[in-house]
This record gives C-alpha cells, structure tokens and sequence, in this order.
C-alpha cells in the first residue's frame, strides 16, 4: 500500500506521456509540458524490485492513469479471475487517477495472445462485452474507461457500426470511454470510412481520455492503404487535425502521448506532449 | 460466424486458412490483412522472448533465435498476460529442440536468465546485518534458522554458465569447461550474481528449507569436506540474501 492516498482524483485536461522506465531520472528532474503518466498495467504486477518503486516516486508527482492490455473483455470466454484479481490489487495499491481497457480480446483458452484482436459489432457480442465490464467495474470498484480500436479487417457478421457499439456499451454499462483519435484515423482509413463522421457520431461527453500516437502504413491484397496501429512513430499531422476537431467539438480533454515501440529520447515524446499542450492552449483562447 | 478457437488457430499457424468471415470493406477474403494479426502475435512475442534471454540470443544470433522463438511461441503460447515472466519453458524446449542438440549448455543458461528476471521482479526485504550474525554466540550461531531474500534464486549447472553470462554480457574472459553454481540475489534493484563456491548451493538450500546453520553445515561437509562457512556466509550477507534468524526449534 502507498502510505497516504495520492492527491490525484482525476487526470487534468492536460498532456500525459506513457511512461517509459529509461525516461524516469529526466520526468522527475523536469517534466516539462507532461503533467500525468500512464502505465500498462501488465507491467506492474510483479511482486516489487524498481518498477514498483519507481511507480511508488511518480504517483507522489503525478496523477496516474493505469490502462490494462491484457483484460481480453471482447473474449468469447469468461474473464481470468485471476487477472482480474491482480488488476484488483494494483489499483488498490496504486489508487489512479483514471483506470482503462480495450474494445478487443487477447486471451483464448488460457493462451494470451498479446495483441488486441478484434471481435464483430452485434447484439451478441454487445451483451457479452457489457457483462464483462459489469463484472471489471464491479471488482475493481470503480468506472472504467474503454478505448476504441484499431482495426485492419471487418466481419461480414457485423451488423452494428463502431461508434453505435460503443455507445451503447457506455449507457449499458456506466463506463467511460477513451477516445484513440490515432485509431480513428488507422480505422477509417482501412475500412475506407470517414473518421471526421466518427468523431461527429462519438458521445464525446462520455470521453475521459485521449490517445495520440503514431502508425506505420502498409497495402493490402488489392493495393489499398492499410495503416498499422505501431506507436513507434511521431503523431501525423492528419491525426493532428482530428485532434483538434475533437476537442474543438468536445472539449479539452487528458491527452496523452503513445510511443511504444523504438521509444525515442525523452526531448522528442516531450516535444509532441508540447504540441498537445499548444493545440489545448489553442482551444482555450 | 466466425469464432475466436478459429482465429486463435489460424492466428498461431500461418499455414491455415484464414477464418471465412473475415473481411475487406468490400467484403472480399482479406489475407494480407489477418496477416497483420499474425505478425503482431508474433513479432510481439518474438520480442519478448529475446528481451528475456539475452544471452541465449547471441549465443545463437539474431535469425536463428527468432527463427527458434516462432517454433517456441507456438508451441508453447504465453499463458499469461505478465509477459515479465513469459518463457518459462525455454529451458525444456532447448534441450529437446533437435537443432541446438550440440549446445548441451543452453538449457542451464535458460534458467540462469529466468532467474535473473524473477529476482528482479521479487517482492522487496530488508536484510539483516552482518553485526547480528557476528554477536551471536557460536552455538546460538548453529541453532539459527533463516528466512531468505525473495529474490534469492540458486541456479547449479554441469557448465560454466556464470562465466558464459560474464563472457556474452559484461566482457568476461573466455569460459573454461567446469561445473557453476550460481546464487542470484537483489541487495536493492539490480539484481547481482555470485558464482558459489562448491557445497555452498546445498548449503543454501538447507537454509532456505529451515534447516539450522549447524544441520546445513554438518550435512554439506559430509559431500564437500573443504566447505567454506565463512565465506559462504559473507557472499549471502554481502547480497542481502537473509532476511531475518531465529535460533532454536522452528517457530
């Protein structure tokens, strides 16, 4: 347990960066534009050693979002207690400000997958999905925030669009949402839909958090554009312009900066924190 | 309907056809796009396998271990979500994986590596000093029992595997053919390694089992009557690797 409660009840309506372990002495020396930290929860559930210790000097300085990829809540399955029973603990101990997961499953039959794989939109699975965040907010005790996801295929199966799934996830359930606006982008452009009608049918009240990242660009069997959702790459300045339609239509929200892979130097993810932080300022004026 | 023990299995073998359902915003078959699936699955997990064993991976170089880890992955899917401590079955695998057959050693280098990783994601402990050990009287010394460190991890091998890990990692000399034991302790976050001398690993073991000093001391001299108790105790005390003593019967 952390000694007292961190004074952080809720992620500020400023920039936030996913926290890397290599970028900790220069976060604490001087976070410059980067108010608050999110973490994958996964790589916090070990027993203790420096990643727990770190965690323990951060939440003291920021407020801290814990944003889960492992859950599998798009599963055909039951969700693991015993996963659930570790998301439990860690944000019992580490008390975040803001607690979030997937549209997707990752975990069949006891094989995690680690990826987040994509599930069809029907009535099916929309009451499955609902039950399984019931069972989430119920055990950690507190609302959830479910981020939508970047896709590459569709399922002929479908037959209720994205944005009207999640929102009725939403008024089922009583969760928030996270708003991937990088994912939006990467979507659209592979199901050659447009993301500014997205954003416009999206219940932005709802949204809690926003997530910018970067994406690779590939082709699919027929030469069209197809988009890799790979957070190893500066924020495009497409994503950038539905950044600003988004807020601009729904108000400042937490922002957070995604670079998962190739990490680069803290100056360069604080740079694009900078640019969320301008693009906030810009809203504000 | 497309259901996900059909995903699951064409995720994980890149031979089988692609789930019918699946589709591009035409509608047609899409198998360059299930393909970014499957590379995710295992690319990510190709990753993970070589952040865990880093030493196994120049053993081997960088196309043959990812080569191996695509067999590895698929035979054996993480089970977990902690990706911390997927790779569990690396040492198994590498001893009945036919093409490493003549590198008898790297199972033992396996588990040096998976022991590494659990000690350093072990709970914290706090150690006890090395006066406490030096005012006790000698017999309350032989009655003393031990609690152990967490992150305390004994790996014994038939090869030179701390020398090999010294040689890949750290610029070591060359590894000259002999038996190694090593003890893996963590004095505060990086966890450190101390090639053991002969006896010490059963020593050891006999303390972590609740054995008194003087039982583990007797019953490791009767295999290793140049057993050395001193220094063994000051690389466990110098490594923080005792966290608490008791002397007489079992509490």
């Amino acid at each position: 347990m952390l000694d007292a409660s961190p004074p952080f009840d809720r992620l500020p309506n400023k920039p936030g960066v996913g926290y890397k372990p290599q970028h900790f002495a220069e976060i604490m020396a001087d976070p410059g534009p980067v108010a608050w930290l999110e973490i994958h929860a996964e790589n916090y559930m070990g027993a203790g050693g420096r990643p727990l210790a770190q965690m323990r000097a951060l939440a003291e300085r920021f407020a801290i979002s814990v944003h889960g990829v492992g859950l599998s809540i798009g599963g055909e399955g039951r969700l693991d207690p015993e996963h659930l029973a570790r998301l439990k603990h860690l944000i019992g101990w580490l008390k975040p400000a803001s607690f979030s997961e997937h549209l997707a499953w990752s975990t069949h039959d006891s094989h995690f997958l680690n990826d987040l794989l994509p599930l069809p939109y029907t009535a099916a699975t929309l009451a499955r999905v609902c039950d399984h965040i019931d069972e989430v907010q119920e055990a950690v005790g507190r609302r959830m925030l479910l981020e939508n996801p970047s896709t590459y295929l569709a399922f002929s199966e479908s037959d209720m669009l994205e944005v009207d799934f999640l929102s009725e996830i939403a008024t089922r359930t009583g969760c928030g949402l996270l708003f991937d606006v990088n994912n939006v982008f990467v979507s659209a452009t592979n199901q050659q839909t447009d993301p500014l009608s997205y954003i416009d049918a999206f219940p932005l009240d709802k949204v809690g958090e926003i997530h910018l990242g970067g994406h690779d660009e590939d082709e699919d069997d027929h030469g069209a554009t197809l988009l890799i959702d790979s957070h190893g790459k500066p924020v495009v300045d497409p994503v950038w312009a539905l950044y600003d339609h988004t807020i601009a239509r729904g108000g400042a929200k937490p922002t957070l900066i995604e670079w998962d892979n190739d990490v680069p130097e803290w100056p360069v993810l604080a740079a694009e924190a900078a640019r969320a932080e301008a693009a906030l300022a810009q809203l504000a004026q | 309907m497309t259901d996900q023990t059909d995903f699951t299995q064409a995720l994980l073998d890149p031979k089988s056809a692609v789930p019918d359902g699946l589709v591009d915003p035409q509608g047609r078959p899409a198998p360059k796009r299930f393909d970014v699936y499957r590379n995710n699955v295992a690319v990510s997990l190709t990753d993970a396998l070589e952040t865990a064993f880093p030493v196994i991976h120049k053993l081997l170089g960088d196309e043959f271990f990812r080569a191996m880890a695509g067999v590895y992955l698929r035979a054996h899917p993480p089970s977990s979500a902690l990706m911390m401590y997927y790779g569990a079955a690396m040492p198994e695998f590498l001893r009945s994986f036919e093409p490493v057959a003549h590198l008898p050693y790297l199972a033992d280098v396996a588990r040096l590596e998976i022991a590494i990783r659990e000690a350093y994601h072990s709970a914290d402990s706090t150690p006890i000093a090395s006066e406490t050990l030096g005012a006790l009287a000698p017999e309350d010394l032989m009655q003393a029992r031990f609690t152990l460190a967490p992150a305390l991890r004994i790996v014994t091998s038939e090869w030179p595997i701390h020398a090999l890990w010294q040689f890949n990692m750290a610029g070591g000399p060359k590894p000259q053919m002999q038996a190694q034991d090593v003890m893996i302790a963590r004095p505060e976050f990086d966890p450190v390694q101390t090639l053991l001398p002969m006896g010490a690993a059963t020593f050891i073991s006999a303390l972590g089992q609740g054995e008194t000093l003087g039982t583990a001391f007797e019953s490791v001299t009767q295999t290793h009557p140049d057993f050395d108790l001193s220094a063994t105790l000051g690389c466990l005390l110098g490594a923080s690797a005792l966290t608490s003593l008791t002397i007489g019967p079992p509490t």
